[in-house]
């Protein structure tokens, strides 16, 4: 008997208008793994990850978490199930600090979300767990800065930040990567590296060596379907990656 | 003492002890400085009016070009409260509170789940049809002439013909507006819609439910504009339906703006006496009174969008230096 996997995209199509942009995507994600997910430009990664999170309903296919159909809820309710996501173009509140952004985003502050009376300022054990999330990314000392005045490395770090602070149970991250240059590539890659021990995880990569590096599984995705899947290893000796622009790079 | 002196501090500001302060004293000294006492009734009245906007335009990010429909209906129900169930203040006060509230509430379902112009304007549609209705509807309404003889009934036995006495009437109401709406923005609904107001996507994605936000805080505003609408057919004796027009609407959001909502809790009640002083000032002085008000408007909004709030902010920042207003910061976990 084979284990069930936590999260599963089972024969996902998707088109806008007569553009087919996801045929026929099967994906599984097993607890504690950390999966990869490559392809060129185009190839549908985003749309993926738009229709497991909610974001775009599918036109066909199902989205399994848990045993359970959550196919075309809203990103709201996803998320509270403990599916969390990251982006790729940074999407945080930008007038709120580092700090706010994150303690918004701690599930017992979306508890209380109604609740008009009570000073979210004084709300001490959620603010400290906002403050070991930062820690946890390497934003400790910059709390109190807005977040639109940190650095573009800081941003993507807090990027992630947001979308732990939910404790998820399955976590997403959209080109954690997109837009750095190498000299700070290190400093996501040992994050990634300290948060795989903990969560798992869904990555969309562009950077192959960076996924190579850091992914137990990986899935090749082009022309909306996944064109060969496996280890690392596995990959490097697959014929089809190999005739791609994606073998020359690993 | 500590421990109550910050527990009153969670509701009452230095900042409201001031206002209230100047507010309570207004009407000894509103005549010597050259206005009159029913200014002071008009200017507390649309104050409460543009608080209550500000949740919606300044906290929320969302804009409303119909607001004097929700206005308007208070009023209408004060009227009609008054002339068909019995002459009862409270009653009456109620009745505009929830006319206004269930009307922004109905509208509030149609629209929360839009975004920027299309939220914008629907807001203007749905404000037209009240609008129209209220000039329409004769044998309710009383057509174009409006409900005309709205008494204002005595408080507590205590007689509000005065325009004093209902400036201290209509100055509880403030108070009580100012009060719960600055709990409000500092509780955790506050923090949400203002993170709604910066990025409804990720707000989504983080687990709220964006759209019942938008909701609440659309009915809440037009609940507070309910409110003023029918202290304001106690100070007008009458409700007509200019106010709902999409004219009067655009003062509200003009005065919000000028003040400063986007950036201060202020803004609002600093607008709308700019507003006021200036109708009363300028239009003693020309006719024209509203075009030197518009471009007022025009220069504030090219060159300082944050409004007169704006530059007091920048005028007070500059002698404060950035440490000591992390250190002012009300996170009592990084300061240990």
């Amino acid at each position: 008997m084979t284990a069930t996997p936590l999260f599963e995209a089972r024969h996902i199509h998707k088109r806008f208008g007569d553009q087919v942009v996801l045929e026929e995507i099967n994906l599984a994600f097993m607890q504690g793994e950390l999966c990869g997910i490559m392809g060129p430009n185009g190839a549908g990664k985003t749309t993926c990850f738009n229709v497991l999170t909610g974001h775009y309903k599918p036109d066909r296919g199902q989205v399994i978490f848990d045993g359970e159909d959550i196919t075309g809820l809203p990103p709201r309710v996803i998320a509270q199930k403990g599916v969390s996501r990251s982006f790729q173009l940074i999407n945080l509140f930008d007038e709120y600090t580092a700090l706010e952004n994150v303690l918004i985003a701690v599930p017992q502050v979306r508890d209380r979300g109604y609740n008009m009376i009570r000073d979210v300022e004084k709300d001490n054990v959620a603010i400290d767990q906002a403050v070991s999330v930062l820690k946890q990314v390497g934003l400790n000392g910059k709390e109190l800065e807005p977040s639109k005045r940190l650095s573009y490395g800081d941003r993507r770090a807090l990027e992630i930040a947001v979308a732990l602070a939910t404790e998820p149970r399955i976590l997403f991250l959209d080109e954690p990567t997109s837009g750095m240059g190498s000299n700070i590539m290190g400093r996501l890659a040992d994050l990634v590296r300290e948060l795989k021990c903990h969560y798992t995880m869904v990555i969309i990569e562009h950077d192959m060596k960076f996924l190579f590096d850091l992914a137990d599984r990986i899935s090749v995705v082009h022309w909306g379907q996944v064109i060969a899947e496996g280890t690392p290893d596995e990959l490097r000796a697959n014929k089809w990656v190999q005739a791609s622009n994606l073998g020359k790079l690993v | 003492m500590a421990d109550i002196g910050a527990r009153i501090g969670r509701w009452v500001t230095v900042e409201m002890l001031i206002a209230f302060a100047v507010l309570v004293t207004a009407p000894f000294w509103i005549e010597a400085v050259g206005l009159y006492q029913y200014l002071g009734v008009e200017v507390l009245i649309w104050m409460i009016y543009a608080l209550g906007f500000n949740l919606l335009l300044g906290y929320t990010g969302k804009p409303s070009f119909g607001h004097g429909a929700y206005f308007g209906i208070g009023a209408y129900a004060f009227g009609l409260a008054q002339h068909h169930v019995m002459t009862n203040i409270w009653l009456g006060i109620a009745f505009a509170i929830l006319a206004a509230g269930v009307a922004g509430a109905m509208v509030a379902t149609f629209i929360s789940h839009r975004r920027g112009i299309y939220f914008a304007l629907m807001t203007i549609a749905f404000g037209q049809v009240f609008w129209f209705t209220a000039v329409k509807w004769h044998a309710v309404t009383g057509g174009e002439d409006g409900l005309q003889n709205i008494p204002r009934p005595d408080v507590f036995s205590i007689s509000l013909k005065e325009n004093e006495a209902l400036y201290y009437f209509a100055l509880v109401f403030f108070c009580i507006v100012v009060i719960a709406l600055w709990r409000l923005i500092h509780s955790p609904f506050g923090k949400v819609i203002k993170a709604i107001k910066q990025n409804e996507m990720r707000a989504g994605f983080i687990g709220y439910n964006v759209r019942l936000f938008k909701f609440l805080v659309f009915t809440i505003s037009a609940g507070i504009a309910g409110l003023a609408g029918g202290l304001f057919a106690m100070a007008q004796g009458s409700a007509y339906p200019d106010v709902m027009s999409l004219q009067v609407s655009g003062l509200v959001v003009m005065m919000t703006l000028i003040g400063g909502g986007f950036v201060s809790f202020w803004g609002p009640v600093l607008g709308t006496i700019i507003f006021f002083v200036a109708r009363d000032i300028l239009g003693a002085l020309t006719e024209t009174w509203l075009l030197w008000y518009g471009l007022m408007f025009i220069v504030v909004v090219l060159f300082k969008p944050e409004g007169l709030a704006g530059i007091w902010q920048d005028l007070t920042r500059s002698r404060r230096s950035r440490k000591e207003s992390v250190e002012a910061s009300p996170l009592p976990s990084l300061r240990r």
